[in-house]
């Protein structure tokens, strides 16, 4: 009651309302206060959270955000009393409604987990029971928490599932995890945290590894449901731009403590700690590319919690670091205005971050084709004479010392046409014209040595691309010998320190394993053995999405960079349209194995023509705080089987703007410049009448007006 | 600009690969199984070198009493042989033929398995059925079935062996390979034209070195238990030479009268293979990633 009360007094715009101001006359929902968390180790103490203070207000949301191992998860855990044997809050206080929940006793802390704060984790498959219907796994919590009997229970549950807008609800009780998924199996891992009514809800990285479109589907569910129960939430991401949307408050978390905390439009407009400022600049945004901007990158990395410096922790990675204001002891948070509150001795020297205005010069817009694909199509055999269709018919071109991206949802066969590129495998049939040849359906073992060299690939995940049992530098010196750039092992091992120092890797790095370098820095050794080989083409499959934004923005510098100075070819494969913006020069868009458009990163980011792109360009998060919000297009259900591909147009299914005959007839190739060209019915030059009458009956759904 | 990874990662100084094996004094099992197995090793290594009666020569004055003395520590078996000796003098044995044979199975099942998982279809499926069919034999009878018709001698332990466990051993690697091929490392390595026995050898093979070094240690375990059967069954090195499983048998008839020749045989046997246990289940531990 005391929630409308005080809701209703709140404006109605989300900047307003989220300065923080009425809240301070209230108790805390969530008071951490002074915590210091420690694991213990067999030889040594790790203290992961050395003093963290944060309040989260009644209905509040409230977003954390710092890279990995800044301890934002530890923190949530140890809400929930979660540390396992070896961790423990050695001292400060974590108040939940008035109720301490350091050292409560395990009965204490039953009745409030699940019941009073739930949880929502990163990975839903780990969070689901697989042996369970997904009707029993949710009645279990009113059952437990709430003492409702078996039939309301189910009943309960079929109702949230209706409210985390899954269809069918009846149905999928009966079902098991695995039938669903990954974006359905996260709603009802939303619905299970939210059924029994939590008065907070704790976000792990909920939308980590979900496609965009599912990730802009699900933020906008969270934010509906917030307001539907009234539930406070504490958002943990890495991703500022990412919660931005659906915050109130932002605490940027580094090294376990918090550096700065204000509301959410302050911060973004005004960021005063260093820290922040790199994290704004180094999210790519849609509104400029590389010809207007270059990502930012934070240099060096998070400190571990042994090595600590002393005063600000930012320090050693800090442009204004300065010795005897920097490094005292003292450092305590200062406050800017009300409401806001910086971690940093010199904030009031620093203005906003100047931006690193490296502007990309255009290419040569009259080089010739470096790579030429036609009606590029690959069938893998099933079952029954079915045929899986990865790829139907691709056909695009890349200038020379282009950068395309292919893009599209998981399963839209990018990385299969990346194998077909690379060798790795063979397409049924087409052409793929390099150096006058067709390499379409030669793999990497028959390809001379000349074509292989020229062709390098970069993979997706720094986890596996380097081998483990060898040191870091030995797939470069392979590449450098069987290729025959260098003779001589003293030549093959300057060429080695030369290629680290390209990647900006300390070349005493090189004799390293795997396991003792971070996601970036193996990443940044892929690339170095991609160049190793001076090829003409690299294709880079997602080479950026396993890791953190602040690093992600450092790496895909630093490649443009590269590839720049060798003139280099490139197929960059990303579902991050924002990051493609930045990276590429024309842009290829993929549904179920067949390009739904094509065109320059102006005509795809400027008028993207066809329904898919709009729908995924929709579903970008505007990093802008006083952006106005477009209308988010939610594509209905789910990407069909590439081995049961609609009939007429493979989009139809979940098209917004379908037509009468999307579902009967293949869509024609229509042109609209000479670089600009989309498979679709609809004639976006033709008048709009047409496009009128469909978008009025199609489900646009306005973001729900945030409060 | 400034160049990444300057400062030094924690524990990185002291992580090389030799730490892996130092982890292994850090778990108490493991310790256990080497002081035991390192005990037998050193004493069979030792022996021509140590002041010790002969294992074949009969004592006939301690005949008549048979037990442990001060001349004969262990006392002296029913022909009047020094027991200690032939004990020690089995180690040799033992200690030769356990591991050669399981490192000839190794090297067998090793390839069979890297074959059939890296080929995977056909291949894969010749392979597997055949290991199926083995793998469905008592391995008991499978020895004794072999030895019988062979005959007794180290070569056809080995052969046997290397039948037997062949398959076991191919199938752990098969398993690891059907995962291990679809690491990144493998494509860039194919990228590069590789040779198939190259990729096999040096990036696949390296990282089933963990699991394959447990799984040899208890396999010379189980070894060791066969080669004391089939000496029990009668099936074991040809007489006069020091057998442990031979011991215990020739022994069985005065069972009631002086145990001690059975038993101190049987309790050689039990260390070795407890030793051997605690090894791969030690090393097990400190491996886990």
């Amino acid at each position: 009651m005391n929630m409308e009360v005080r809701n209703a007094q709140r404006p109605a715009s989300q900047l307003d309302l989220s300065n923080g101001i009425p809240c301070t006359a209230q108790e805390p929902l969530l008071q951490i206060h002074d915590l210091r968390i420690e694991f213990r180790g067999k030889d040594e103490t790790v203290v992961a959270v050395p003093g963290l203070s944060l309040d989260v207000m009644r209905g509040e949301s409230y977003g954390l955000v710092g890279e990995s191992g800044c301890g934002k998860s530890t923190t949530a855990m140890a809400i929930l009393g979660y540390l396992g044997r070896t961790g423990a809050v050695t001292n400060g206080s974590i108040r939940f409604d008035g109720e301490e929940l350091v050292g409560a006793s395990p009965r204490q802390l039953r009745k409030v987990r699940g019941r009073r704060i739930a949880m929502v984790y990163q990975d839903p498959m780990s969070a689901l029971n697989p042996v369970r219907t997904i009707g029993a796994q949710l009645a279990e919590v009113p059952r437990i928490h709430l003492g409702t009997g078996r039939a309301q229970a189910l009943e309960m549950a079929r109702a949230m599932l209706r409210d985390v807008r899954l269809p069918d609800a009846g149905d999928m009780l009966k079902r098991y995890p695995h039938q669903l998924s990954g974006g359905q199996q996260q709603r009802v891992v939303i619905a299970m945290a939210l059924l029994a009514r939590p008065s907070l809800l704790l976000l792990d990285e909920p939308t980590t590894g979900l496609d965009v479109t599912v990730e802009a589907a699900v933020l906008d569910l969270i934010a509906e449901l917030r307001h539907r129960y009234q539930t406070s939430l504490l958002f943990i991401s890495h991703n500022l731009g990412l919660i931005a949307e659906s915050c109130d408050r932002l605490g940027i978390m580094y090294s376990g403590e918090l550096v700065e905390e204000g509301a959410t439009g302050e911060i973004f407009r005004r960021p005063r700690h260093p820290y922040t400022q790199g994290l704004i600049a180094c999210i790519p945004d849609v509104d400029s590319d590389k010809h207007s901007r270059s990502l930012a990158a934070i240099p060096g990395h998070i400190p571990l919690p042994q090595e600590r410096p002393q005063g600000c922790l930012f320090g050693p990675r800090c442009d204004g670091f300065v010795a005897g204001s920097c490094d005292r002891v003292d450092l305590k948070p200062d406050e800017v205005e009300p409401g806001h509150q910086v971690k940093c001795a010199r904030w009031r020297d620093f203005s906003r971050r100047e931006e690193a205005a490296v502007v990309v010069p255009d290419g040569d817009r009259d080089a010739g084709d470096a790579i030429c694909l036609t009606n590029v199509t690959k069938l893998y055999g099933t079952s029954r004479g079915r045929s899986l269709k990865a790829n139907e018919a691709v056909t695009f071109s890349v200038k020379e010392a282009e950068i395309v991206a292919l893009v599209g949802e998981s399963g839209c066969g990018k990385s299969t046409l990346a194998r077909i590129v690379t060798g790795l495998d063979q397409a049924t049939s087409g052409q793929i014209r390099l150096a006058d040849r067709n390499i379409a359906e030669l793999q990497a073992r028959a390809r001379p040595k000349k074509l292989l060299q020229s062709v390098q690939m970069i993979f997706q995940n720094p986890d596996s691309t380097l081998n483990p049992s060898h040191s870091a530098a030995f797939s470069i010196r392979r590449s450098l010998i069987k290729f025959g750039i260098r003779k001589g092992k003293a030549a093959v091992d300057r060429r080695v320190r030369e290629l680290l120092e390209m990647v900006r890797l300390n070349p005493d790095l090189a004799e390293r394993k795997p396991e003792q370098l971070s996601g970036g820095q193996k990443q940044r050794i892929a690339i170095a053995r991609a160049f190793a080989a001076d090829p003409s083409l690299i294709v880079a499959d997602e080479p950026v999405s396993a890791l953190d934004v602040s690093v992600q923005a450092a790496v895909v510098t630093l490649l443009l960079d590269i590839q720049r100075a060798n003139k280099t070819t490139m197929l960059f494969i990303s579902h991050d349209l924002a990051l493609v913006r930045h990276v590429a020069d024309k842009v290829v868009v993929m549904y179920l194995g067949k390009v739904m458009e094509q065109g320059t990163v102006a005509e795809i980011f400027g008028g993207a023509a066809h329904p898919y792109t709009q729908a995924l360009l929709s579903s970008i998060r505007s990093t802008d705080p006083d952006r106005s919000k477009a209308a988010h297009i939610q594509l209905r259900g789910e990407m069909p089987s590439p081995v049961d591909v609609p009939r007429g147009c493979r989009f139809a299914t979940r098209c917004h703007r379908k037509l009468g005959i999307c579902e009967q007839e293949a869509p024609p190739l229509r042109r609209l410049s000479s670089s600009h060209e989309i498979l679709c019915h609809i004639d976006p030059t033709a008048g709009q009448t047409v496009s009128d009458g469909a978008t009025r009956s199609a489900d646009i759904t306005r973001e729900p007006a945030n409060d | 600009m400034a160049l990444e990874g300057t400062a030094p990662l924690m524990n990185v100084a002291k992580r090389p690969a030799r730490a892996k094996w130092r982890r292994i004094f850090r778990s108490k099992t493991a310790l256990v199984g080497l002081f035991l197995v390192s005990f037998w090793v050193v004493l069979a290594v030792l022996a021509p070198i140590l002041p010790l009666q002969s294992p074949t020569k009969p004592d006939v004055m301690a005949m008549a009493n048979p037990f442990p003395s001060a001349a004969h520590w262990l006392g002296v078996d029913i022909l009047g042989r020094d027991i200690l000796a032939r004990l020690i003098f089995g180690a040799r044995t033992v200690l030769l033929v356990a591991p050669l044979s399981v490192a000839v199975a190794m090297t067998v099942g090793i390839s069979m398995g890297m074959v059939a998982g890296y080929y995977g279809g056909q291949v894969d499926a010749v392979i597997s059925r055949f290991s199926d069919i083995i793998l469905a034999f008592p391995v008991l009878v499978l020895y004794v079935v072999l030895i019988a018709n062979i005959g007794p001698s180290v070569i056809n332990i080995v052969i046997a062996t290397t039948i037997a466990s062949a398959p076991g051993i191919g199938r752990i690697t098969r398993g690891l390979v059907l995962g291990l091929k679809q690491q990144e490392y493998v494509a860039a390595a194919r990228l590069r034209a590789e040779s198939t026995l190259y990729i096999m050898l040096v990036e696949l093979l390296p990282n089933c070195r963990g699991m394959l070094i447990v799984d040899g240690c208890l396999r010379i375990g189980y070894t060791i238990i066969t080669i004391g059967i089939l000496g029990f069954l009668g099936l074991g090195l040809p007489p006069p030479n020091p057998d442990w499983g031979g011991m215990v048998k020739e022994s069985t008839t005065v069972l009631n009268v002086w145990p001690f020749m059975s038993v101190e045989p049987s309790i050689a046997i039990v260390s070795l293979v407890l030793g051997f246990n605690l090894l791969a289940d030690g090393l097990r531990e400190a491996w886990k990633p």
